[in-house]
């Protein structure tokens, strides 16, 4: 069993109210630190720890919070990202729908160290039932003094609240989310100016993940370098990953980084293999942006090593033959899967959600849906497929915020691993769409 | 709908003065103002616009979008720029209870497109469309977060997780003998976590 530092509580009942989350442990952090430590010590350990940002781009969390701008007078923020809508990502929902108190805590902690007195929790809207959760339990935080002037007797105060989004993908990018607590549409601003330096209100901000802040908890206890000694690396500490797709046993799971990928898809304590004893075909390993491996390059690497969940070792092979860690969404398909078809649901998500600022994105993420649209219909042609390339092609590095890129690059690998099936369905002219209860029941008989 | 109707043209003083928030919503919205710096007011809009929809049947008609302008004392565009810019606002007027299921990736791997054909078959009624009794509409929308317990669709504030058609039958017809409007807002959501 892998150690667990984020939701090892997380069947304990009633673990989402106060007095239970206190009971075991709880806000021992935010004591540690407004007693014991200087902000600048609690940075230190974050930086000591290499933990590596959460939300999907994997940035060393203690370097941006050093990065903060602290101008004389000025107020800084820390917003919390949980804006989770990266197809196949739901491990802050479980997070803060099952012990609020862990991120609660984390946002005092790295607000103490970042030197802000108001913070925001931005989440996305349809997570409405987990917002109020969350505001019952920064209720509870404030009646009993861990938020608010004063804190612990220390003259340290801080004011946290809740955000809810209005249904955007695109506010997940900081510069996005932070125009959205504004009350604005959701469009990405042109960096720099960075959040670090002029974020919320034209102020220094620093955005992180859910998980990024909860894991601050843990790493303030037990200290940044025993914390560095969990993991492979770069890669340390503890990563909730979502899994999901034709998996036996579908959820959140923590682990320590560095599981070999083959453990975590078969084994008994995480995704307990296939279902319906079918044959692993491909699995998108880090949320919809990152490039989808078929069984063999997400197994092993190229040099035929295994392949572990780390940053490193996903990436190893560049977008030729690996992937990324991404924000740890992990989807599986069996056998029976059309890569195609499963590319268009992802491409249809990018075309919904582009915010309309950058052509390439705008109109790219529209054509690419057209073509895919094609072959799901019969009418694409091979001539298709290197349009559809083509397309891709010309978006990444040419727009305002990474959306762009996050379209073309789950196009890219979908060819680049699995051209043949694109080819196939061009050659017969026709796609044959199996719905799933029809699998179900062939399966069946 | 779009800006020109939302213009000075159809402003419509007499319907605009029938909206008015109620005293709970309203206790509600300053709440949510609190939460800003002074002045920072505008950062509330998202959150009171969700309760306006609440408050106002489901939607947001053009008078809706202009009364929650004068609470927050911002202009009349900068609210309908917002109000159609994100998915959760509906700029016409939707049923009591709007089904929306999950279409992408892992959704559609467990069944999506299946339990969307068989809603429309039980509800006579395609994607985008509402019944005629205005209790429901269907809309497909994407990655909800719920990945691990696909198919799953969001009906307001609740979330129903591991769809099979005998589980959407118990839903739709519990909402239906309830009757009620079901919005984001409410505070008795049911989720299956
Ligand atoms: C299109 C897009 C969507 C994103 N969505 C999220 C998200 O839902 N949650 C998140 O934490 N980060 C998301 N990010 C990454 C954020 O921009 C940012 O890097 C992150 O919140 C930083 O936090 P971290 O360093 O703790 O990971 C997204 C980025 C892009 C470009
Ligand atoms: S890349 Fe796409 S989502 Fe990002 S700013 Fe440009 S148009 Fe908007
Ligand atoms: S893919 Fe449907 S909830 Fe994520």
């Amino acid at each position: 069993m892998g150690r667990k530092l984020l939701i090892h509580n997380d069947k304990v009942p009633n673990i989402h109210t106060l007095e239970v989350y206190r009971a075991h442990g709880g806000y021992a952090s935010v004591e540690k630190a407004l007693k014991t430590m200087t902000p600048d010590q609690v940075t230190d350990e974050v930086k000591k720890s290499g933990l590596r940002g959460r939300g999907g781009a994997g940035f060393p969390t203690g370097m941006k919070w050093s990065f903060l701008a602290k101008p004389e007078g000025v107020p800084r923020f820390l917003v919390c990202n949980a804006d989770e809508s990266e197809p196949g990502t739901f491990k802050d929902r479980y997070l803060m729908e099952k012990i609020p108190h862990a991120l609660i805590e984390g946002m005092i902690t790295s607000s103490y160290a970042l030197g802000a007195n108001q913070s925001y929790i931005y989440i996305r809207g349809e997570y409405f039932y987990v917002a109020r959760i969350l505001e019952q339990a920064i209720r509870e935080a404030y009646a009993a003094g861990w938020l608010g002037k004063n804190i612990l007797g220390t003259n340290y105060s801080l004011d946290l609240s809740v955000q809810v989004g209005g249904g955007a993908y695109i506010c997940g990018e900081e510069t996005a989310l932070l125009e959205s607590l504004e009350g604005k549409r959701g469009n990405p601003r042109i960096k720099p100016p960075f959040p670090a330096v002029a974020g919320l209100w034209g102020c220094p901000t620093v955005v992180n993940n859910v998980e990024t802040i909860a894991a601050v908890c843990p790493i303030v206890m037990m200290g940044g370098e025993e914390y560095a000694k969990i993991g492979i690396g770069k890669s340390t500490g503890t990563k909730l990953i979502s899994a999901s797709g034709h998996i036996n046993k579908p959820g959140v799971y923590e682990i320590e980084l560095g599981v070999p990928v083959e453990e975590f898809i078969y084994s008994e304590e995480y995704c307990g293999g296939i279902r319906n004893g079918k044959k692993l075909k491909a699995v998108v390993a880090g949320g919809s942006s990152v490039p989808i491996l078929p069984t063999e390059l997400i197994l092993k690497t190229a040099k035929g090593e295994h392949r572990l969940m780390t940053y490193e070792s996903l990436a190893d092979g560049g977008f030729q033959t690996g992937t990324m860690l991404g924000s740890g969404g992990f989807i599986v398909m069996d056998e029976d899967t059309s890569i195609v078809k499963n590319l268009f649901t992802f491409t249809r998500f990018y075309h919904h959600e582009s915010c309309g600022q950058c052509s390439p994105c705008r109109e790219g993420t529209g054509w690419m849906e057209k073509i895919l649209k094609k072959f799901l219909n019969g009418t694409a042609t091979e001539v298709d497929v290197d349009l559809l390339w083509d397309v891709q092609s010309k978006i990444e590095g040419k727009t305002i915020c990474p959306l762009g890129e996050a379209a073309a690059w789950p196009v890219a690998a979908a060819i680049r691993h699995f051209k043949h099936e694109f080819l196939e369905i061009a050659r017969n002219k026709k796609f044959v769409d199996i719905s799933h209860y029809e699998r179900l029941n062939a399966i069946k008989a | 709908m779009g800006s020109q109707v939302h213009g000075t043209q159809s402003f419509d003083k007499a319907k605009r003065a029938e909206l008015k928030f109620s005293e709970e919503a309203m206790k509600t919205v300053e709440t949510i103002i609190s939460r800003y710096p002074a002045g920072k007011q505008k950062s509330a809009l998202l959150p009171v616009l969700h309760v306006a929809q609440a408050e106002f049947g489901g939607w947001l008609s053009p008078e809706a979008m202009d009364y929650v302008a004068s609470v927050l004392n911002i202009k009349p565009i900068e609210v309908f720029e917002v109000a159609s810019f994100y998915t959760m606002y509906n700029l016409k007027p939707v049923g009591k209870c709007v089904l929306e299921v999950c279409q992408t990736s892992s959704c559609w791997l467990n069944g999506a497109e299946d339990i969307v054909k068989y809603i429309e078959k039980k509800l006579g009624i395609k994607v985008g469309e509402t019944t005629r009794d205005g209790m429901f509409t269907l809309k497909v929308a994407e990655c909800l977060g719920s990945c691990g317990t696909a198919p799953m669709m969001q009906c307001g504030a609740s979330y129903h997780e591991n769809l099979t058609y005998e589980k959407v039958d118990a839903i739709l017809d519990n909402y239906k003998t309830e009757g009620k409007q079901r919005n984001y807002t409410d505070l008795d959501y049911k989720n299956t976590l």
